[in-house]
């Protein structure tokens, strides 16, 4: 049973009735309802491609945080082979929200690490919907020295509402840690590619996502604070995230303009909640894309690819 | 409205009425309360003489109390391009900066400037919080990079003052980006193994706290700085309690060892030039006020190399 975004009632209720006329027929066979039933999956077909061909930001913030999205842990089981799990800071605590390892991709040993939001109500608290403490970052950051030290690939999946706003989380040196972090994937000479798969939100998105090079799903949004707080900030009203969203331009396709990201991974029509295996299909092969892209370069060469490509951030603004 | 307002005020408008003298004779304490005298106070560099709080002070007359002689050079920053997504809240992007500058009269909200220090060469920076709340965007990016070159260039100490309610977010993710950019400026001062020493003043929260404020070799902040990655209003909306007194302050961070040390503004200028000279392995500071430096020693310092540091 599929969940329906707020802005898909209309075709909820279309399938709705196809539904209800399918299992009408299948009690009285006399009823022949095959027609009627495909003319609304038809009509319901077509409202999805006028819905999903042109996503307001608003509505891709929903769709990027639809809980039936794929998730790191759906794309690390069916893109990686022998994916085993490392954990800890070695200081504090493990973070469940934050989970990596070592992995196979294509085959070639890599490092792999991700936000996690959990699926269900007991997994989504266990893993604190994918807000990390310090102890995540942390693990990031021993995790990335690992991948250095032995000249691994790194894959980041980023999919994370942002930093946790905690007691505990401050009192342990949050912005201490999410800094370490950037700093981390900058000093690394590795490979460090990077995917937004659903919500790249703000610094706790920035701490896994400086990469040498940057992917976004199509329907995914990463922004420097949640259209709601900008809302409330800005507006003084939290509930304006419809125009703080717009203004924020926190789109792929805004993003790409802004040469902030530099792919967008295209997700097919009804967006990636609809279509779990293909889209997960699709971001192997883009991972592997920059990868490859990144083949020819020596360890000094990655690093320095990294550095100039945030200096010169910036340079690039949007079309009128 | 008080007695001071209503009646001392016009009382001495009216002995000084002349037009150049400030309509803010007295400045009041945020904390106590106590009705200051604004010389003292700019004397005293905005601390409160009564109770010791740290009010506001804009990088410029904090420049003027730091360098010797309070002389120094401005470093040019290079101007991003302005608005670049656009933007409008309730208010557009370019007017509210219009705004700032008026109110201001600075460019925007970072200053950078060379000079010396106890006869020590330094480059410092520093954030406005009163313009549009030192908030980091593209400028102040291009203010820290310029900064750390300079700094690189002629191999000087960089001193930075923080104050900032977190990212421009008038500029997006743009303003986000400048978390790694100005780490990358910060790897270019580590690399040529010159001193960073942060000073973290009030307040200091969001991605600027998450990436250069805390990137320091030295930590030192302001007494009672609020110094935060998320913010206490937030942190009381999510976990639903109320904070405890002193939490996410200067005093609360040096205890949770996010900080070297807690040093009055009033003290600050000899300590940073004791710990700048021991890193560069230089000789103890002449204390005290020392007298302006020659103007051309200062410019034969921006050409060559200074001779005080040694590799």
């Amino acid at each position: 049973m599929i969940q329906y975004l707020e802005f898909e009632k209309p075709l909820a209720e279309i399938e709705g009735k196809a539904e209800e006329l399918r299992a009408m027929a299948r009690e009285t066979e006399e009823m022949d309802v095959t027609e009627e039933a495909a003319g609304l999956d038809a009509k319901a077909a077509e409202l999805l491609r006028t819905l999903y061909a042109d996503l307001t930001p608003w509505r891709k913030c929903l769709v990027a945080r639809h809980p039936d999205r794929p998730h790191c842990r759906d794309y690390i089981e069916s893109l990686f082979t022998e994916y085993t799990p490392l954990a800890g800071d070695r200081n504090f605590a493990d973070d469940h929200a934050v989970m990596g390892g070592l992995a196979r991709f294509d085959d070639r040993p890599v490092v792999v690490i991700g936000h996690e939001k959990g699926n269900d109500t007991k997994s989504r608290i266990e893993r604190n919907f994918g807000m990390a403490r310090p102890e995540g970052y942390r693990k990031a950051i021993r995790l990335m020295d690992l991948a250095h030290r032995f000249d691994l690939p790194v894959i980041t999946l980023v999919d994370t509402p942002g930093a946790y706003p905690g007691k505990g989380a401050e009192e342990r040196g949050q912005s201490e840690a999410i800094a370490r972090s950037t700093e981390k994937c900058l000093q690394i000479s590795v490979p460090l590619v990077s995917v937004i798969i659903g919500e790249g939100g703000s610094g706790g998105a920035v701490a896994f996502a400086t990469a040498n090079r940057v992917a976004m799903l199509e329907h995914s949004v990463y922004s420097v604070i949640s259209p709601e707080g900008c809302a409330s900030i800005l507006w003084k009203d939290a509930e304006k995230m419809r125009e703080a969203a717009e203004a924020l331009r926190l789109t792929a396709q805004d993003l790409q303009q802004l040469g902030v990201i530099d792919r967008i991974i295209p997700e097919e029509i009804g967006g990636a909640h609809r279509h779990r295996a293909a889209t997960m299909a699709t971001v192997g092969e883009a991972i592997t894309a920059m990868l490859k892209d990144l083949s020819g370069k020596d360890a000094p060469a990655l690093v320095d690819d990294r550095r100039r490509k945030f200096l010169n951030l910036g340079e690039k603004g949007l079309a009128a | 409205m008080n007695w001071i307002t209503n009646y001392v005020r016009p009382r001495i408008n009216s002995i000084f009425s002349r037009r150049e003298t400030p309509d803010n004779l007295w400045t009041k304490c945020d904390n106590c309360g106590t009705m200051l005298f604004h010389r003292e106070v700019s004397d005293n560099l905005n601390v409160c003489t009564n109770c010791g709080h740290h009010m506001g002070i804009t990088p410029r007359d904090r420049f003027i109390a730091l360098f010797d002689g309070g002389v120094f050079n401005e470093v040019e920053v290079p101007l991003p391009q302005p608005d670049p997504l656009q933007f409008r809240d309730q208010k557009r992007y370019p007017d509210r900066m219009k705004a700032a500058q008026k109110e201001t009269g600075e460019a925007e909200a970072m200053l950078i400037a060379k000079g010396e220090i106890g006869r020590t060469p330094i480059v410092a920076a520093a954030q406005d919080f009163s313009f549009m709340a030192g908030s980091m965007g593209m400028y102040v990016g291009n203010a820290i990079i310029a900064a750390a070159e300079e700094a690189v260039r002629f191999k000087r100490p960089l001193i930075l003052f923080s104050a900032a309610g977190g990212a421009r977010m008038q500029e997006g993710i743009l303003s986000l980006m400048q978390m790694p950019r100005t780490t990358v400026a910060i790897q270019m001062l580590k690399e040529a193994g010159l001193p960073y020493i942060v000073v973290l003043t009030h307040p200091t929260t969001g991605g600027v706290t998450a990436s250069y404020a805390m990137l320091g070799d030295v930590h030192i902040a302001e007494p009672n700085a609020l110094i935060c990655f998320a913010g206490p209003r937030v942190i009381e909306q999510t976990i639903r309690e109320k904070l405890p007194e002193g939490f996410q302050r200067a005093e609360y961070l040096l205890d949770h060892g996010m900080l070297d040390r807690v040093t009055p503004r009033t003290e600050m200028r000899d300590e940073l030039i004791q710990i700048t000279r021991m890193l560069l392995g230089l000789t103890p500071p002449v204390k005290g006020d020392l007298p302006k430096p020659e103007p051309e020693t200062v410019s034969n310092k921006d050409e060559t190399a200074p001779e005080a540091v040694t590799e």
